[in-house]
């Protein structure tokens, strides 16, 4: 079985952001990435599945973007990935997710896996819609927002998350791609040992030259701080100081403390 | 400008935001058709045309079906766009519709902005504006982001779909009800709330202990549930509870779209974070900028004085 797990190096959401010079994105100097956590679920329920079925199938991991993105993919390579393909592009932020799919897709599109995971949406860009896009290219079967998952004999039992706590259970035959939803495993730390373990293993690189080129289908206008609605008020300080006045200010305005 | 909406139906019945489509599409000044994978039984108020397929024979979650009866909607109507709603169904459907069209998709719109697609980035700390390349476009929009102003009205004048034979990859099983077992934070009048920023699963003792003293209920954000820190009948939120208390505390919680949506209808909010941009500090009426694991066992002993 070949699996692949797409992967997005994401920044620190506790960050603070501001505009790039262009407009386009935010300005990624000081900040500090880590892999899209949804992700981690991915690489985490690849190597399960790669853990249940005695270590054959093989897991690649994908990733897009800048330099800075191989620490990212070192990252899933010492979860349990075996190789891994680093489509290096410094202007990945500026692509739509019709353009991140297409070159995914032209990459995949050769290979025959079997079974592709990737996170539900990125934390920084937020559209959902890479995985899907990505199985419509390629003509898979494909589940999104999975809380749970399990493999039998060329079936996969998918449970979707849907609101209000309900899930949907469906079953697809692979080939197929899922999308992975947090809290649908607890994805693993690297260990010491298979950290060293993945310096050894192979990171091809790729240009998006080499991929099949697409053009976006919607661009950014803007991108700016939202207008702060103001009107709560922050309280900073010495904690004495802050306990003193948030107690005031609940004994005025609720009638939870008298 | 024309607009397709897709309603939405789930274990027999339609679901509410089906209204929101309406009211996005009145606010882009545009003409609208309806469709729905549903019954005749839960029809939406709805003044206008409604494309109706049966839930019963194409399944409520299909979406390989479902796309091919929403290509033939638009192949009827060529509308400038196709809107769902950012749900588990809207965020499944419409990426697979965009790349039959080789439509560009936006995706959780909250706002209109001179005829672009205002959407928040980076959990709300960002807003970008987007705008579609292609000539038809695909939109999803935040739930709660568009609300209608009055009560639907209408009734809607029928048009059967139907597909002869379509194959589908996926086989729908069927539903698992939410856990009922647990707290009902719905009726509790003050929650007091873990975050992420609590830290480890031994500091959260020190929450349940403010809500104590406050003689309220623990809740928690989702990744306090996932990392098994909590029980998932306190989580707040679009997969967890809907609550409406008197007080409401979130201490290390970020703010999150899928949070906000479980408590903004609190009465009064309280934010415990050390990040003053924390998007939280959007809703909150008093927003402490600390330590939670400095500030909060220090309000405890307060209050129990
Ligand atoms: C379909 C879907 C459904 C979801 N449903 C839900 C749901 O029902 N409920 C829910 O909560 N989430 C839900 N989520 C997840 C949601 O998007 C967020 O990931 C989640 O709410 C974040 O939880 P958090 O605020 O605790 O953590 P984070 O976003 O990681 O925020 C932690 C916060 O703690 C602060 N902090 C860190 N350390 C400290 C400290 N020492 N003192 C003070 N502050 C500190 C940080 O500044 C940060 O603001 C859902 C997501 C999806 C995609």
């Amino acid at each position: 079985m070949k699996i692949l797990v797409c992967i997005k190096q994401v920044p620190d959401m506790e960050s603070r952001f501001r505009p790039n010079g262009e407009k386009t994105w935010y300005d990624e100097s000081d900040l500090a990435f880590r892999m899209n956590e949804y992700d981690e679920y991915a690489v985490e329920q690849a190597v399960q599945l790669k853990e249940q079925l005695g270590g054959e199938p093989e897991i690649t991991v994908l990733s897009i973007g800048p330099e800075r993105t191989v620490e990212a993919i070192k990252k899933a390579l010492a979860m349990g990935g075996d190789r891994a393909v680093h489509i290096r592009d410094d202007r990945h932020y500026q692509k739509d997710p019709w353009q991140i799919a297409s070159m995914i897709a032209s990459y995949a599109k050769g290979e025959g896996f079997d079974l592709i995971f990737t996170g539900m949406q990125s934390q920084d860009r937020g559209s959902a819609q890479v995985g899907v896009i990505v199985a419509e290219l390629l003509g898979l079967s494909c589940a999104t927002t999975l809380v749970g998952f399990s493999y039998d004999g060329g079936t996969i039992t998918v449970k979707r998350e849907l609101e209000g706590g309900i899930k949907g259970v469906a079953k697809l035959k692979l080939p197929a791609l899922v999308t992975c939803q947090l809290g649908l495993n607890t994805p693993r730390y690297p260990t010491l040992p298979n950290i060293m373990k993945a310096k050894k293993k192979e990171i091809a690189s790729l240009t998006p030259a080499e991929l099949s080129g697409e053009a976006e289908l919607t661009a950014t206008a803007a991108i700016y701080p939202p207008a702060k609605k103001g009107g709560g008020l922050v309280l900073e300080g010495e904690i004495g100081v802050q306990v003193d006045r948030l107690m005031g200010i609940l004994k005025e305005k609720t009638a939870v403390l008298r | 400008m024309k607009a397709l909406l897709i309603g939405e139906y789930r274990q027999g019945k339609l679901l509410d935001t089906t209204y929101e489509l309406k009211a996005f599409a009145d606010r882009l000044g545009a003409d609208s058709v309806m469709l729905l994978v549903g019954s005749e039984a839960e029809l939406p108020k709805y003044d206008g045309r409604l494309y109706l397929a049966d839930a019963g024979a194409y399944g409520e979650y299909n979406p390989d079906l479902h796309k091919q009866l929403v290509l033939q909607a638009v192949e009827k109507e060529k509308p400038d766009c196709v809107v769902f709603v950012h749900s588990s169904y809207g965020w499944d459907l419409a990426p697979r519709v965009a790349v039959a069209l080789k439509a560009g998709q936006v995706s959780e719109i909250v706002a209109l902005n001179e005829g672009a697609y205002e959407v928040n980035a980076c959990n709300a700390k960002l807003r970008r504006t987007v705008t579609p390349r292609s000539g038809r476009c695909v939109l999803t929009i935040q739930a709660g982001a568009f609300s209608p102003s009055g009560e639907p009205q209408g009734t809607p004048q029928l048009e059967r779909l139907e597909l002869s034979g379509a194959p589908s990859g996926i086989d729908f099983v069927g539903y698992e009800a939410a856990e009922q077992k647990g707290v009902d934070l719905s009726k509790a009048e003050v929650i007091v709330s873990a975050g992420r920023g609590v830290g480890k699963k031994d500091n959260v003792p020190v929450i349940a202990a403010l809500a104590d003293a406050l003689g309220g209920e623990l809740g928690a954000s989702r990744p306090v549930v996932d990392a098994g820190w909590v029980d998932h009948s306190h989580q707040v939120g679009t997969t967890g509870q809907t609550v409406s208390p008197k007080l409401y505390v979130a201490c290390g919680i970020s703010g999150a779209i899928q949070h906000l949506a479980g408590m903004k209808k609190a009465d009064f909010i309280v934010a415990i974070n050390k990040d003053k941009d924390a998007p939280i500090g959007e809703i909150a009426d008093v927003l402490v900028v600390a330590d939670v694991m400095q500030f909060v066992p220090a309000f405890t002993a307060r209050c129990a004085r």
